[in-house]
């Protein structure tokens, strides 16, 4: 599998990252050697092998449920550009 | 041309946990905007997420109750896209291997049993709030939300009409209460419901193209949304339109759906295994642990009313309509051993006086033990029906118990048969001309008489004993 110009800007809009085309075209290239490496691994025969979600074999440890947090908003916000009554403030969004 | 309407409905449940799926943050509602988001919640660089037991319980729960496939081992996935109201720029959900798939419910619609087919139901956390009423050109983000748990539960598009689209989401919402997975609160945002509505020629194969109607929080949204939607649908094809695939909002407003983003938007997720998150094992000790605790369900109690009390499927699918009523019937019915009796009060009387205070059965001034007592004295005799509904009232004005009440306000229904001649002997003497009509044959007369003989004895003559004295009389 390779990559056309157009499918690296698409992913670019999707990540939200702003690229112009001679970014695009070297984008382009380190990507597809990337999808060479995929491919070589691809080529492994998997037959019989249950795919694996993790590198690991090992499973998820749970939390029992209940409050362990307590309220840091002040030094949170303290950090962000806007805010106000609580609030982080965005650039309006409206769908 | 005939059309044929499908639904499939995806539901989000909040669950009832203490705190996050992801964190130790409370999810308690209404708190002050960010108090209850932690710096796993707001995405700060390094933070890890840490699963919530509770939460995998519920969903286990709900597997059990639905019997549903649990998957043994369940893998978090990366729903990707951009929201302020999002911080880390995906969702953590579930998509190749969700923890529970399959399983049916059962609805009534109609009178008629239908099943319903459920394709998957999977964990993921909750967004946070936008708020762009209160600001010029900015949006306020309430976090408080972000991270909460929730079981979003998908059902096949079994559904043929909004009466059974709703009876679905009620019998849901019922059932995620009923086992104390979810609150049900639909104000607060407990129960969201997003509808799937397409139509089709009636005997085509194929489903047309289908509209998703977004984030409804009421039965009789969901009723209404659909129906437009069905409606407009119909409409356009007719007109030569084509449907295109497309996100719509309801307004309940305007009781229109308006489109949100066609297809050409639809978001790409580019859905991947979280690397954050192990596999989730479930181990079978667990699963039986979690089984013996389940309470018992609303199917088994409707069954079990029917052949207990002699209630009528009808009135057990009501009855059991929540957990509380359900229980508050079974302990009024064994406390009197009349049980369609109870079920007649408690759907008839206590339901409607409880709807026009605006309580519900939790919070019923009448305990379950006094409605039982009630009952019990219709069906010795001491109480008519009209008697009872003044001890009801005692009761419900917490004026004691039964037999205080009946006795206080001399409610007692008359039993001594020579005091009630007597006033019957009266009434005729008083009504020659009715008594002459009714030797004349003129039915009507008699009930009249009745009347005449219930009100001089001020309601406490037992209409049945009055009727077969009246007869005598008469002949």
């Amino acid at each position: 599998m390779s990559l056309s110009p157009d499918d690296v800007k698409r992913i670019a809009r999707l990540a939200r990252i702003e690229i112009d085309d001679s970014q695009a075209l070297a984008s382009q290239s380190q990507l597809n050697s990337i999808f060479d490496l995929i491919a070589t691994m691809q080529a492994v025969d998997t037959q019989g092998i249950a795919p694996m979600a993790h590198a690991q074999e090992v499973y998820q440890r749970l939390r029992a449920d209940s409050v362990t947090e307590t309220d840091h908003h002040a030094a949170f916000q303290a950090i962000a550009p806007a805010v106000e009554n609580g609030l982080y403030l965005v650039p309006k969004v409206i769908e | 041309m005939k059309w044929e309407t499908v639904i499939g409905l995806e539901v989000h449940t909040q669950l009832a946990t203490q705190s996050k799926i992801f964190s130790g943050s409370s999810t308690a509602f209404g708190a002050s905007p960010n108090t209850q988001a932690s710096a796993v919640d707001i995405a700060l660089p390094g933070v890890l997420p840490v699963l919530n037991k509770g939460a995998v319980e519920c969903a286990i729960k709900f597997a059990l109750a639905i019997g549903a496939t649990l998957n043994r081992i369940n893998v978090f996935d990366r729903k990707n896209y951009f929201y302020p109201d999002l911080p880390k720029g995906y969702q953590i959900s579930q998509l190749a291997k969700p923890i529970v798939e399959g399983g049916a419910l059962k609805i009534l619609v109609d009178g008629e049993e239908r099943i319903i087919n459920l394709t998957r139901a999977h964990l993921e956390e909750d967004a946070g709030k936008s708020l762009h009423e209160n600001f010029q050109g900015v949006t306020g983000i309430d976090l408080n939300r972000a991270g909460t748990p929730l079981l979003e539960i998908v059902s096949e598009p079994e559904m043929r009409s909004s009466a059974e689209a709703v009876a679905y989401a009620r019998a849901l919402h019922t059932l995620v209460t009923w086992i104390g997975i979810c609150d049900g609160n639909m104000q607060e945002g407990s129960f969201r419901v997003d509808a799937n509505v397409s139509v089709r020629p009636v005997g085509q194969a194929e489903f047309g193209t289908r509209r998703e109607i977004k984030n409804l929080n009421s039965f009789r949204f969901l009723q209404q949304a659909i129906d437009y939607e069905v409606r407009w649908q119909i409409e356009t094809l007719e007109d030569g339109g084509r449907i295109e695939q497309a996100t719509v909002l309801f307004d309940p407003d305007t009781g229109e759906t308006r489109m949100m983003r066609s297809k050409e938007d639809a978001h790409d997720y580019r859905y991947f295994p979280d690397p954050d998150l192990l596999p989730v094992k479930l181990d079978e000790d667990w699963i039986e642990s979690v089984r013996a605790a389940l309470p018992e369900l609303p199917a088994a109690m409707q069954l079990r009313f029917q052949n207990d009390f002699g209630v009528s499927a009808y009135d057990a699918g009501l009855l059991t309509g929540s957990r509380a009523l359900a229980e508050y019937f079974e302990a009024a019915a064994r406390a009197c051993g009349q049980g369609k009796l109870v079920a007649n009060w408690v759907m008839g009387e206590l339901s409607a006086t409880l709807n026009k205070a605006e309580l519900d059965i939790m919070q019923s001034p009448v305990s379950s033990r006094q409605l039982g007592a009630l009952v019990a004295r219709i069906q010795d005799g001491t109480l008519s029906g009209k008697l009872a509904k003044q001890v009801f009232e005692g009761l419900w004005e917490g004026a004691g118990e039964v037999d205080a009440i009946i006795e206080a306000r001399g409610l007692k229904q008359m039993s001594d048969s020579g005091e009630l001649e007597k006033i019957i002997d009266e009434v005729l003497a008083a009504n020659q001309k009715s008594v002459e009509e009714i030797r004349s044959g003129k039915e009507k007369a008699f009930n009249a008489l009745i009347g005449q003989v219930m009100k001089a004895s001020k309601g406490k003559a037992n209409p049945a004993q009055v009727n077969d004295l009246l007869k005598a009389k008469l002949q």
